[in-house]
C-alpha cells in the first residue's frame, strides 16, 4: 500500500549515502525511523536486521510472510523475527512492494544461476561478510555466515505465479521512491546496495541509495 | 528396476506424528519419505555434514530453478552453489519452501495449552522448538536456522501474494526420494504445517527408507531440469574431487 512520510529529511539525525554496490551498517533505536531511499530508481537493496543484543533473534523471512499471509512486503507490515516479534514496521512505502524471497546474490550462487565465469563479479553475499569482517565486531563479537539468512530486497520485484513460478521482474520503483520503518527494538542493520548485472534487479545499472534515520518523535 | 525401487534398502525408520528426528544421508544414497496415512507435514532442514556453515538456501533453490516449490526433478541448493540433494520422485506433486514452522505461541493460540506432566508424549509440539532440539545435538542453534522445505504441504500464492493453503490432498502412501549428492545432516519435524487450517493438532507418521542409488548420469532429469541444474551439479562434482 503506496503511503508517503510526514518527516521532514532536514530534522533527520543521520544522513548517508551508500553508494552502488556497497555495504552499510548501522544500529537504530527502538522507536526511530529509518529510511531507505532509492535515489534513481530500480535498486535493489538487500537488507538483514539483527537484535543488537543477541544474534540468536534476527529477520525471519519465512515467519513475516507467514505472519501476514502474503508474500510482498508494504505498508503495514511487521518485520518479524525468528523469535515471532516485531522487530520493524513498516510506516511509509511510496514504491508499493517489496521482496523477501529472492535472497542476495552470491559469487557461488552466480555460477549456478549465469555462468561459470561470473564468479568474480562482486556480489552481494562478499559485501554482508566484508562487512561483518569490517564493522562486524563493533556491534557484536560473534557475526559470522551463520547470521546470513534470507534478507529483504527492498525495491526488488520478485513475483510468484499462482501455478509457482518465480522470476526476477523489472523493478517497480523509481527514482526517489523510499521506504520507512519504525524500530520496535534495538536493532543492527545489515544492507548491501545491490551490485548485480545479470538481471533486471538494478535495470542492468546499480546505482546510490541513501539511509536516513530520525528519532522518536 | 528403477532408480525409484529401494532395490538394496540400507535402513527405514518409522518417524511418529509430531516427532523429531535427524541422520546422516550421504552423497549416493537416496531416502524416501512416505507419508504414511496421509496428511503429514515434514519440515526439513539441509547441512552440508562435514562443514554445517553450509546448508540449505530456500532462495538459491528457488532463483535458479524459477521455482517457488519443489517436486520431481528440482533439487535442493546449499548457499555455496552446490546440490546437498535432488527429488529424483514425488507422487505429491507440491512441497511448500516459504512458510517456515510453527513456534509455541502459535501452537497453544490454535490448538490449545498442553504440557508433558499432564499428556505425557501427546503433548503438543511445535516446529521451532522441534527443530532447534535436533539441532543443539550437533552444536547448531537458533543461528543455524532457515527456512524450511515443507513437504506434503502445498502453499499456492495468488496474483496479489497472498497465500493459500491447500487442503484435501491427503494421499495416503504419497512419497517423495531424496537422492543426496553430499553427505548431509538432515533436520526434521513431522509438526503439522503452520497454516494447515484444521483446528485439532493431528500430525502425522512418516516412514523413510533409505538406499544406495546409482550416480546422477549425464542424462539425469534432475541434471537436465535447466541449465542451472548442470552447472550446480559441475559445481558439487568439483567440490567431491576436492574433498
Amino acid at each position: 500500500m503506496l503511503r508517503e512520510s510526514e518527516l521532514d529529511m532536514a530534522k533527520a539525525i543521520r544522513r548517508e549515502i551508500v553508494p552502488a554496490g556497497e555495504p552499510w551498517m548501522g544500529r537504530i533505536e527502538r522507536g526511530q525511523i529509518f529510511r531507505i531511499v532509492d535515489l534513481e530508481g530500480n535498486q535493489a537493496v538487500d537488507t538483514l536486521f539483527y537484535n543488537a543484543e543477541t544474534l540468536d533473534e534476527r529477520y525471519s523471512a519465512v515467519d513475516t510472510v507467514r505472519a501476514q499471509g502474503s508474500i510482498y512486503l508494504t505498508t503495514g507490515t511487521k518485520l518479524l523475527s525468528n523469535e515471532g516479534r516485531t522487530m520493524l514496521t513498516i510506516v511509509a512505502d511510496t514504491c508499493g512492494r517489496h521482496d523477501t524471497l529472492g535472497g542476495a546474490c552470491s559469487a557461488e550462487s552466480n555460477t549456478v544461476r549465469y555462468a561459470l565465469e561470473k564468479r568474480h563479479m562482486h556480489s552481494c553475499r562478499d559485501n554482508f561478510l566484508l562487512a561483518l569482517a569490517r564493522w562486524g565486531k563493533q556491534y557484536n563479537r560473534e557475526f559470522s555466515k551463520r547470521d546470513l539468512s534470507s534478507n529483504i530486497n527492498f525495491f526488488m520485484n520478485v513475483p510468484v505465479t499462482p501455478d509457482g513460478k518465480l522470476t526476477f521482474a523489472d523493478g517497480v520503483s523509481g527514482p526517489g521512491r523510499y521506504v520507512e520503518m519504525r524500530a520496535e527494538m534495538d536493532v543492527v542493520v545489515l544492507i548491501s546496495n545491490c551490485p548485480q548485472l545479470n538481471n533486471p534487479c538494478n535495470a542492468y545499472n546499480p546505482t546510490p541509495v541513501e539511509v536516513a534515520v530520525w528519532d522518536a518523535a | 528396476m528403477t532408480e525409484s525401487t529401494p532395490y538394496w534398502v540400507l535402513w527405514e525408520e518409522r518417524v511418529m506424528p509430531g516427532a523429531h528426528w535427524s541422520g546422516l544421508l550421504r552423497r549416493g544414497v537416496t531416502m524416501r519419505i512416505m507419508d504414511v496415512t496421509g496428511g503429514a507435514n515434514v519440515s526439513v532442514l539441509l547441512y552440508n555434514y562435514d562443514d554445517p556453515l553450509e546448508r540449505y538456501n530456500m532462495p538459491d533453490t528457488l532463483k535458479a530453478q524459477h521455482t517457488a516449490y519443489l517436486t520431481k526433478d528440482y533439487v535442493c541448493y546449499s548457499d555455496m552453489g552446490r546440490i546437498l540433494c535432488s527429488i529424483t520422485e514425488d507422487t505429491f506433486g507440491w512441497h511448500d519452501t516459504i512458510c517456515g514452522v510453527s513456534n509455541a505461541e502459535m501452537v497453544e493460540k490454535k490448538y490449545g495449552k498442553t504440557r508433558y506432566q499432564e499428556l505425557r508424549n501427546d503433548y503438543y509440539k511445535n516446529g521451532y522448538d522441534s527443530l532447534l532440539t535436533e539441532l543443539g545435538k550437533y552444536g547448531l542453534g537458533k543461528r543455524d536456522f532457515g527456512a524450511t522445505i515443507n513437504f506434503f504441504s502445498k502453499v499456492t500464492v495468488d496474483e496479489q501474494g497472498a497465500l493459500k493453503f491447500h487442503t484435501g490432498l491427503a494421499k495416503p502412501g504419497a512419497y517423495v526420494d531424496l537422492r543426496f549428492e553430499m553427505n548431509t545432516l538432515v533436520v526434521m519435524t513431522t509438526c503439522p504445517h503452520p497454516l494447515d487450517p484444521n483446528p485439532q493438532y493431528a500430525p502425522r507418521e512418516v516412514h523413510l527408507t533409505a538406499w544406495h542409488s546409482r550416480p546422477p548420469a549425464r542424462n539425469d532429469p534432475c541434471r537436465r531440469k535447466c541449465p542451472e541444474n548442470e552447472r550446480g551439479f559441475r559445481n558439487t562434482e568439483m567440490w567431491m574431487r576436492q574433498m
